[in-house]
């Protein structure tokens, strides 16, 4: 029996308008791009029978950082909707679009909406950037010492990485540089303009090793997919975006500090069950969309995927050549959350989609048939391989 | 000269937590206490109500040494609060065990430091409000 996730296919997509403070609320913003990606796909609101999310809920953590939960999307658009799913654990933002492919090869529903919507623009501009945004007490045994934010706790993967495998931070501006270079061409990116490498020497250090240039950019913004039972492949009116193996797994502590090996992550066990789901290899990859909230990330991702070995990530990405987009793995084509803005892990997943249809205009691969995407860092991790012809 | 371990304007206090708050309440007596069990003597943290290794109910918190190595570590720079110095953020493993990490400030150290990574370290106690935050000095810092 083939894999479960590959009876189901992304159809559509949408975006809303992204960038930085736009003041409208994210119920605005998620209807855009739900409205969008419900066309895109060719179908009618009537055709939606699911709705998945992340985080869901009542925006947990929230100043900006949760949506509306799926059922006010399914109050707003007055759906009778077969399946439902909010929730900020599993695997990564990802973890969503998964639960949607699962729910299908179940045969729960046959088109099921799924987004994400951020406001943490808007939000922070009113409110500060402070983390902990003055909280009095906490749970956990992190922001007790002054650990108040995900820059300090990624700060430590990346002060290891370079202790132990001697991973400088030019290797590492890298991933930032690519990424702007990159949104030079994507119109729809925060920041275009080319940043060099004495830019990112001398940026503002926020905890060290990590600089601002090594911080992804909060926006506000919504992205919206429709994932369709397969059958629907014939019919849909764009090119399909065909699930090929998805990772879910969770190997070893989920911690921020007590993960037993500091200088990897969550990553690992994801690409190790997903790799076993397929037949295709690492060197099939044409395009590699790779989580960006802090440039370890993505470091981390391409070690864990096996396009080098732990810990030989900064001599993969020396000089950028290789990752650059006529590079052997082009990364982040859209610039990633660091240029493009933090669209939370489903930016890197519309921007997969649109490399495989062909539409990512001035920024397309030539021949992008195989792409992986991956969210989360640290202790958070969920992946999946998309392709545009369809395995059984 | 003592080193003085008030290094964050604003101090986030833990959560009043049954499973937790001996944790914060240890270092009265100068000592730092994991929950640790009774029967295969492996320490568990965060704190459960069973041994994480051989899941027996026989688990009790006790003192460690308070020695420790710092794994990795971060300057953080950025001013979350206004007015905040930079501070030393580490991930210690205590000695009495390899996979027994916190989380905590370091104090006494030169945020320029080259050899932090590595450096032997032990426990010191900053008392506010009932609550004793474990911090980590050089080993063999005055008292």
């Amino acid at each position: 029996m083939s894999n479960p996730e590959r009876l189901s296919f992304i159809s559509g997509i949408g975006r809303s308008a992204s960038g930085r403070r736009l003041g409208r609320t994210s119920m605005d913003l998620t209807l855009d791009a739900a409205l969008e990606a419900i066309a895109d796909a060719g179908l009618t609101r009537d055709d939606i029978d699911g709705i998945a999310t992340y985080p869901g809920g009542d925006a947990i953590m929230s100043r900006g950082f949760g949506g509306p939960s799926a059922a006010a999307v399914q109050d707003a658009l007055r759906l009778d909707i077969n399946f439902l799913y909010g929730s900020g654990e599993g695997s990564a933002q990802l973890g969503s679009i998964i639960e949607a492919s699962m729910a299908i090869a179940a045969g729960l529903a046959k088109h099921v909406l799924v987004f994400r919507t951020v406001t943490e623009s808007t939000m922070q501009g009113m409110a500060g950037r402070n983390p902990a945004g003055g909280m009095a007490r906490a749970g956990g045994f992190l922001s007790q010492f002054g650990a108040v934010s995900a820059t300090n706790w990624f700060a430590q993967v990346a002060q290891l990485h370079m202790h132990k495998y001697g991973t400088t931070k030019e290797q590492l501006g890298q991933i930032s540089l690519t990424c702007r270079t990159n949104a030079g061409v994507n119109p729809r990116a925060v920041y275009r303009d080319p940043i060099t490498m004495d830019d990112y020497l001398n940026a503002r250090m926020i905890s060290t090793p990590l600089c601002l240039l090594d911080c992804d950019v909060p926006v506000d913004g919504s992205t919206a997919m429709i994932v369709s039972h397969v059958d629907y492949a014939k019919d849909a009116p764009k090119p399909s975006a065909f699930i090929n193996a998805v990772g879910t797994a969770q190997y070893g502590r989920p911690s921020w500090d007590q993960y037993a090996d500091m200088t990897s992550m969550m990553a690992q066990g994801v690409a190790k069950q997903m790799w076993s789901r397929t037949d295709l290899k690492p060197s099939d990859v044409d395009v590699a969309e790779l989580y960006d909230g802090f440039s370890i990330i993505t470091l981390a991702w391409i070690e864990a995927l096996g396009f080098c070995a732990q810990g030989e990530g900064g001599a993969f990405i020396e000089g950028g050549q290789r990752i650059a987009r006529t590079g052997e793995l082009p990364i982040n084509t859209h610039g990633g959350q660091l240029s493009e803005g933090r669209l939370h892990g489903y930016g890197h997943v519309y921007e997969a989609v649109a490399q495989l249809r062909g539409e990512a205009g001035e920024r397309q691969i030539p021949n992008a048939e195989v792409i992986v995407a991956a969210n989360g860092g640290g202790p958070i991790a969920g992946a999946m391989l998309l392709t545009k012809g369809y395995s059984s | 000269m003592a080193i003085d371990l008030d290094i964050l304007k604003v101090r986030i206090a833990p959560q009043d937590d049954p499973e937790t708050n001996f944790f914060w309440a240890s270092g009265e007596d100068g000592k730092l206490r994991f929950k640790h069990c009774q029967d295969c003597g492996y320490y568990s943290h965060p704190p459960t109500p069973r041994c994480s290794k051989c899941l027996s109910a026989n688990v009790q918190p006790d003192p460690v040494s308070g020695r420790a190595t710092v794994l990795t570590y971060t300057v953080n720079v950025q001013q979350w609060v206004p007015g905040q110095e930079p501070y030393i953020i580490a991930i210690v493993t205590m000695e009495e065990q390899d996979d027994l990490r916190l989380t905590t400030l370091l104090a006494g150290v030169a945020l320029d430091d080259p050899n932090i990574i590595g450096m032997k370290v032990e426990v010191r106690f900053l008392a506010r409000d009932d609550v004793w935050y474990p911090t980590f000095v050089p080993e063999g810092s005055p008292a």
